[in-house]
């Protein structure tokens, strides 16, 4: 019998806590995909953040870190400093990369830090209850923005992706989403792609990956992919920022 | 050359009863079930034949429920 | 061999001795000279200076690269000290040893760079949140800044702890004979088996301070109690000068009981039975020791650069067995041999 689909052996088999149909389980997949593939689960350090995906610790198969909230790329730091043969991998929402936590992801790109980071951007802060984030689209309605985001009030939604790849020291920034099959295929490609350049030594490299929440946004589970599709693509257009080709290497 | 067959495997104690994998099966091939899994939830079950072992269910199932194999048949 | 050096540098070369190959810091006076010195020793040694965004940064950098199993430091004073409080009760509730230099200088807010010791509380009395305690060490020399430097790392892996050293700007900057060469060079790390360093051949490992089951978090906290305790039972550690016969007993630590012994000396001299206790673990605090050296005392003085914070503790030992008086100065201003004896003759032996 021949395999088709099951899951990667970078994942334990602990059960995900995370809400039916929240599309982190689909992101934590093909990140342990991506390890799979190149084989570098046993010298693979992640750093989980604080957020909805605190528990990442437990579900990737890898030696782990829990860091304090924002703080993720800080602590990959110390560890890829420590151990430059490693693979490091943070994974953040986007309350802790893009609100509390940008000093720290700016300037782990600015000084190109060889690190994978995996930023999961669901326009709201899951765990704590659906607050407004940075990302919040103009108008969401959030449960600190009741009657949707306003600009005089709290400003505009930050272009993550757009934003670090203006920095020398990123070496490939894309944003890909996971709202219909297709698109977690590129997802996928597009993870393995960030960790590639850091095995080539890089340096900076961010996946943003759009994600749903269907209990903050209160939508059944289809219906959130649906709106990721229809409200969030818009404002978070996906593609390649910066770009890295393996041919970069074999040139030099 | 034989005919192939699928075979799809439900990890089903996982299943939140999301619908998702429902929603994207080309063939119709998914339902929730009307039992109640450990976890309080209608798991997915195969509700029709004519799976084609496409794969996007496991594809977009986030919590890793979903698993296919295939077997060439006489 | 001696040779004169300052506080700051001889504590970042003493680093280096101990085998520490990574520094995070950002600059703040009175510390700049230990992350100036080890941006040029770490690359002669093979190893990694790296200037943070922020102390917030740095301490975090601190956590990644403890979570590996090998020697790292940090250094800051004041505002970068209460920056770092989060990440090192993160470093506490994981079990993480590093060491942490606080350079002390006079707050509150931005306060000023000269010496003070106002950061006792923060230091000994936990600083972040959380039930938790670290190591507390007060030098009080150049030679000794650089001795506790390799103790500290060798208390930090011993108990899985973060260890402060807590000095102030005085300390930094003064210029002593030092002799580095009694310091073992340490090269290499340990293995820890604990540390996460990639899972090959062993099952996954996860630094970790998250506990959401109360009973587990519970359960958390008595481990680390149960481990403060036996650290309070091997650890304390104070130094008594002249208190066999001394009638009043001055308690001073770092740069203040630099200045109070000099008032034992001239007090002596002037004929007054003076003697003095000098704390050198702050954190545990040396109670017994202080009961012990003050048995035949009828008064404590205690003297400190800030408006009373370590005569708390001096208070909680003796129990109001002898009273206990203060003096103290702050805001970067040193207490003098002078004023302590003018009290001591207002307070009579
Ligand atoms: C210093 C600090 N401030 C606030 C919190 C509370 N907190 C926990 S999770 C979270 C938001 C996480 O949102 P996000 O990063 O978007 O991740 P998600 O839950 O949406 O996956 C906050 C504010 C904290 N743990 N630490
Ligand atoms: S709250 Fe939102 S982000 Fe968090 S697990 Fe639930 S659906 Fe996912
Ligand atoms: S493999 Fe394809 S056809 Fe088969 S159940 Fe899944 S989605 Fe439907
Ligand atoms: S199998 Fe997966 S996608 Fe389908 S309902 Fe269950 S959890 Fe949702």
């Amino acid at each position: 019998m021949r395999t088709v689909f099951a899951p990667p052996a970078s994942l334990t088999k602990d059960p995900f806590h995370y809400c039916p149909g929240c599309t982190h389980g689909i992101i934590h997949r093909l990140v342990a995909e991506a390890i799979d593939s190149l084989d570098i689960r046993e010298r693979t350090i992640g750093v989980a953040s604080v957020g909805c995906s605190v528990l990442a610790y437990q579900y990737f198969n890898t030696d782990m870190q829990q860091a304090a909230h924002g703080r993720a790329p800080a602590v990959a730091t110390g560890i890829k400093r420590a151990l430059p043969g490693s693979v490091v991998f943070t994974y953040q929402g986007d309350g802790d990369l893009a609100s509390i936590g940008i000093a720290e992801v700016i300037h782990a790109a600015a000084r190109g830090e060889n690190i994978t980071v995996v930023f999961v951007n669901n326009a709201c802060y899951g765990m704590t209850g659906g607050q407004l984030a940075p990302t919040t689209l103009i108008g969401q309605t959030t449960t600190t923005s009741p009657g949707g985001r306003r600009v005089e009030n709290t400003g505009y939604p930050i272009r993550m992706a757009e934003m670090l790849a203006t920095l020398d020291g990123s070496a490939y920034i894309a944003r890909v989403s996971v709202h219909d099959p297709a698109h977690v295929r590129q997802a996928k490609k597009s993870i393995q792609h960030a960790f590639e350049v850091q095995l080539a030594g890089r340096g900076f490299s961010m996946v943003e990956v759009l994600s749903t929440c269907p209990t903050n946004w209160g939508q059944k589970p289809v219906e959130a992919l649906t709106w990721l599709k229809e409200k969030m693509l818009p404002q978070y257009p996906l593609g390649l920022f910066k770009v890295w080709e393996r041919s970069e290497v074999n040139a030099s | 050359m034989g005919s192939v067959v699928v075979h799809l495997r439900f990890d089903e104690q996982r299943c939140k009863g999301c619908s998702i994998c429902v929603s994207v099966c080309p063939k119709g091939v998914l339902a929730l079930g009307e039992h109640i899994n450990s976890a309080g939830y209608n798991p997915v079950v195969e509700a029709k034949q004519g799976c084609n072992g496409c794969g996007m269910c496991a594809w977009m199932c986030p919590d890793l429920v979903i698993s296919i194999y295939k077997e060439m048949g006489a | 061999m001696k040779v004169l050096m300052k506080g700051n540098e001889a504590l970042a070369e003493a680093a280096i001795r101990a085998g520490c190959r990574l520094f995070f810091g950002y600059p703040i006076t009175p510390q700049n000279e230990i992350p100036e010195y080890l941006a040029r020793r770490m690359p002669e040694v093979g190893g990694t200076f790296l200037q943070a965004e922020s102390e917030v940064a740095a301490i975090n950098m601190v956590y990644g690269a403890a979570g590996t199993g090998q020697r790292v430091m940090t250094s800051s004073s004041g505002p970068g000290i209460s920056l770092k409080q989060e990440g090192i009760s993160f470093l506490a509730g994981a079990e993480l040893p590093c060491v942490i230099v606080n350079m002390m200088r006079g707050g509150p807010g931005l306060g000023s760079i000269q010496a003070s010791q106002s950061d006792y509380f923060q230091a000994t009395k936990g600083g972040g949140h959380g039930d938790y305690r670290i190591i507390v060490l007060a030098p009080g020399s150049v030679q000794e800044l650089a001795d506790m430097t390799v103790w500290a790392f060798e208390l930090a892996e011993k108990y899985t702890t973060p260890v402060m050293i807590l000095g102030d700007g005085t300390m930094g900057q003064m210029m002593e004979p030092v002799d580095l060469d009694t310091i073992p060079i340490k090269t290499g790390h340990s293995e820890f088996p604990w540390a996460t360093t990639g899972c090959k051949d062993r099952p996954k490992r996860i630094i970790n301070s998250l506990y959401l089951d109360a009973t587990m978090l519970e359960r958390h906290n008595q481990k680390l109690q149960r481990k403060y305790r036996l650290i309070s039972e091997e650890l304390p550690r104070a130094e008594a000068y002249h208190t066999d016969d001394a009638e009043l007993v001055l308690v001073a630590f770092g740069t203040a009981a630099r200045i109070a012994r000099g008032a034992v000396d001239q007090g002596r001299a002037n004929g007054l039975r003076l003697g003095l206790v000098r704390p050198i673990t702050l954190w545990p605090f040396p109670g017994e020791f202080l009961l012990a050296a003050t048995t035949g005392a009828r008064k404590l003085l205690v003297v400190e650069m800030n408006t009373g914070q370590m005569v708390e503790d001096v208070r909680l030992v003796v129990e109001g067995r002898i009273p206990v008086h203060f003096h103290g100065r702050c805001g970067g201003m040193l207490p003098t041999v002078k004023d302590i004896l003018a009290q001591i003759e207002e307070m009579g032996v």
